[in-house]
């Protein structure tokens, strides 16, 4: 029997138990029981053979689920519907007792175990071939961990980084691209395909010379005063990893700076931030906006809040 | 100065106090960040047995910043009942310990040595508390206040009920502001994080949750955590506020740079004092935390507990509603896992309850440290048993505008039910009186927002 012939049969069993009541479709949320308070339930008795067993769920992350209403018993179920739908906060999520009710307690896990996996990894090198990226490292030699702890390591290059970067790359661009680890993976692997070949292309028809890209593993933002004092470009747009929010890991952020250097700190920087696909600032919109700002950084040779105050 | 003790054979000299302070404490991020922390586990109970032979009048006399240098110092030392010091200034460090855990040392006892202590005094005798003697001696040390209702009062629980909204919609505000109610959340304070910091965006928030207020008789206060010169002037202009706050920081200088002095505060005290519309007499809420000063190189060489010890010295001066440290905020360069912020959540409520302050926790972490809720939950646990004042009240403890998770609406009922605790008793009547709770324990009707649609 294949296997498109398997399915279909656990599909027919499984509508008749539906249809039979013997299990909830784990599509629709469940219909209110009116013998239940609101911190109550009491499973239904169930006649199931663990032979036609089987449990195959919907992804509850997706809106349709991830919003449903979860009350018990709601006074108003259209008022609670519009509630939920004002705002992302995890609002009309009823409760078991006092405690969260078991679908909203495993939402929430699997929301942070996405971001803790972020975290953790490294990109992919098959994405860092892809656009010809080599890998130079920070003062960052322990790992991860390290990474955490020493926020001032992560600013700066190593020795080896230094001569690298100083042998591979055209010196004094107009604009040098760097992409970062940071604290997310997962939103350079999200985002790069867009935005950088927006961000190449979107230089070249400005008549904006594109220096020598590179990767540089275990980053922070202040990383850019390096790379200006090694490379002299007039601006440097680091795309780094933003820390992951709960259940969104791919979001990022360009942080620009117009002839960085040592000692130079947020205040002389711009940055184009929540950059992700559905809901954030678009990566292909972002790296066309990015663009607008490296001339306009050159144009006021300026950034940060001078640029501010300049542009008035 | 001769600052030595030998452990397992090996001896250990420090060279000053500064240093002795910042290697006793528990193993901290931030304290290596700072380059003060022990280098081993052996060093870290050395320093600990030089300490607690410390008598108390040292640590009078070295302050983190010298009296001249820094506001906070002054404000802190100014503040010392003379009297009292002279009775306790030749105790050491570890007589102080085990006075504040003896059978014989009550309550009002402790309370009435609080007004001889300076910060340093309190940082130092908290290093060498054990967890387990934190909570104890916390617990010992009761501290209430009133605004609207009354908080602290032993055998009680408050919830802030923190509605944070990622673009400060009203409407999805008041959605979770009647979600935090439904579950007896907002005892403590209606306080909104806004996004937009304007003077526009804070009254228009203000108004609303002050509406809700009226229109439900919450017996509650509210509050917009903008800057304090915003709520100055929201308040100056007539806007409906029940407590002001302020994020504070352990010296001068790292005030600075939260654009926030001494005359500053006096001055927003001063305002709320005349113009908050709660009976009061406690106005004010502070939050605080470990790193602070750090982060804003602005510690003069110390570890970050006694920064945060000096917060709370400065939070005393303007008697506060309520205090509380968001102890995982601040990131793993300065707490790194689930056990350097659950030490830290138990200093920083004791060290408040012991400078005098009605301290609260916001049990919290941020994504990229290595924490999860379940960490959150056991120090929340924890905090209840040491007698906290409150914790955050969220959306299933994820913050949707802060991006970082604490306690959540749920935990406030649960913690109240496990440890036979209730709301602030005016807020308890309130719910009683509509329906949601009943003999401490959640009614039916509680757990569902729609029930404030009708009004």
């Amino acid at each position: 029997m294949d296997q498109s012939r398997i399915d279909s049969i656990v599909e027919a069993v499984v509508k008749e138990l539906i249809a039979a009541g013997a299990i909830k479709s784990a599509t629709t949320p469940s219909a209110p029981d009116s013998a239940q308070p609101a911190g109550g339930s009491t499973p239904a008795a169930r006649h199931l053979s663990h032979d036609t067993l089987t449990i195959d769920l919907p992804d509850p992350t997706v809106d349709a689920l991830r919003y449903a209403p979860n009350v018990t018993n709601p006074k108003d179920l259209d008022g609670l519907k519009a509630m939920i739908s004002s705002t992302t906060a995890r609002i009309g999520v009823g409760r078991a007792g006092p405690r969260y009710k078991t679908n909203s307690l495993l939402l929430f896990q699997g929301d942070h175990a996405i971001t803790q996996d972020a975290l953790m990894r490294d990109v992919d090198q098959k994405l860092l071939d892809e656009f010809g990226l080599f890998t130079v490292q920070t003062r960052i030699t322990g790992g991860k961990q390290e990474y955490l702890l020493r926020p001032d390591l992560g600013r700066l290059l190593d020795d080896e980084a230094r001569r690298t970067v100083a042998e591979k790359c055209a010196k004094g661009a107009n604009v040098q691209v760097v992409v970062g680890d940071g604290l997310s993976a997962a939103a350079i692997e999200a985002n790069l395909r867009q935005i950088f070949p927006v961000i190449k292309q979107g230089c070249q028809s400005a008549g904006l010379s594109f220096g020598t890209p590179f990767f540089i593993q275990y980053c922070r933002v202040g990383v850019l005063n390096d790379i200006g004092d090694i490379l002299q470009p007039d601006v440097v747009i680091l795309l780094i990893g933003e820390r992951p929010g709960l259940g969104r890991a791919d979001s990022m952020s360009a942080y620009m700076a117009y002839k960085p250097k040592g000692g130079d700190s947020d205040a002389d920087r711009d940055v184009v931030c929540n950059v992700f696909e559905n809901g954030g600032t678009n990566p292909l919109e972002a790296g066309a906006f990015v663009v607008q700002i490296a001339q306009k950084m050159r144009q006021h040779q300026a950034s940060g809040v001078k640029l501010k105050l300049a542009a008035k | 100065m001769l600052l030595r003790t030998k452990l397992h054979g090996k001896t250990y000299e420090f060279p000053d106090i500064r240093l002795l302070m910042g290697k006793a404490n528990e193993e901290k991020s931030g304290d290596r960040l700072a380059g003060v922390g022990a280098e081993t586990a052996a060093e870290r109970v050395a320093a600990k047995l030089v300490l607690a032979e410390l008598p108390l009048s040292v640590l009078r006399e070295t302050p983190a910043v010298p009296y001249d240098e820094d506001e906070v110092t002054r404000v802190i030392q100014d503040a010392v009942n003379e009297t009292v010091y002279n009775e306790i200034k030749d105790w050491t460090v570890g007589e102080f310990r085990e006075w504040l855990l003896a059978d014989t040392t009550s309550s009002e006892m402790i309370k009435r040595v609080s007004a001889g202590l300076t910060s340093e005094m309190i940082a130092g005798v908290t290093k060498i508390m054990s967890n387990l003697d934190l909570i104890y001696a916390a617990k010992k040390i009761p501290r209430t206040a009133h605004c609207n209702n009354t908080i602290g009062t032993p055998g009680t629980l408050s919830s802030r009920n923190q509605p944070n909204h990622p673009t400060d919609s009203p409407e999805g505000i008041r959605a979770e502001i009647y979600e935090g109610l439904s579950y007896g959340s907002g005892d403590s304070v209606i306080g909104i994080n806004p996004v937009d910091d304007s003077y526009g965006s804070v009254m228009r928030l203000l108004e609303m949750s002050y509406d809700i207020i009226k229109t439900w008789e919450v017996p509650t206060q509210n509050c917009v955590l903008a800057h304090v010169t915003t709520q100055m002037k929201c308040l100056q202009a007539g806007a409906p506020i029940g407590l002001i706050f302020q994020s504070l920081a352990g010296s001068q200088k790292a005030n600075d740079s939260f654009g926030i002095s001494v005359e500053m505060i006096d001055e927003a005290y001063a305002l709320a004092k005349k113009y908050c519309f709660p009976a009061g007499p406690n106005y004010m809420y502070f939050e605080t935390g470990q790193g602070s000063a750090l982060s804003a190189e602005a510690h003069n060489g110390w570890d970050q507990l006694t920064l945060e010890a000096r917060i709370y010295g400065f939070a005393k001066r303007y008697s506060p509603y309520q205090v509380n440290t968001v102890v995982g905020f601040i990131g793993p360069e300065y707490l790194y896992d689930a056990r350097q912020i659950q030490r830290a959540g138990l200093e920083d409520h004791f060290m408040g309850k012991l400078t005098g302050i009605p301290m609260g926790c916001d049990a919290c972490y941020t994504n990229h440290a290595r924490a999860d809720q379940n960490a959150i939950e056991n120090l929340a646990v924890m905090l209840t048993a040491a007698g906290c004042n409150y914790f955050m009240g969220v959306p299933m403890g994820d913050d949707s505008m802060l991006s970082y998770q604490c306690t959540s609406y749920h935990d406030a009922p649960t913690l109240r039910q496990l440890f036979g605790l209730r709301p602030a008793p005016e807020f308890e009547k309130w719910m009683e009186n509509l329906g949601l709770m009943k003999n401490g324990v959640l009614t039916d009707k509680a757990g569902d927002p729609t029930f404030f649609l009708r009004r």
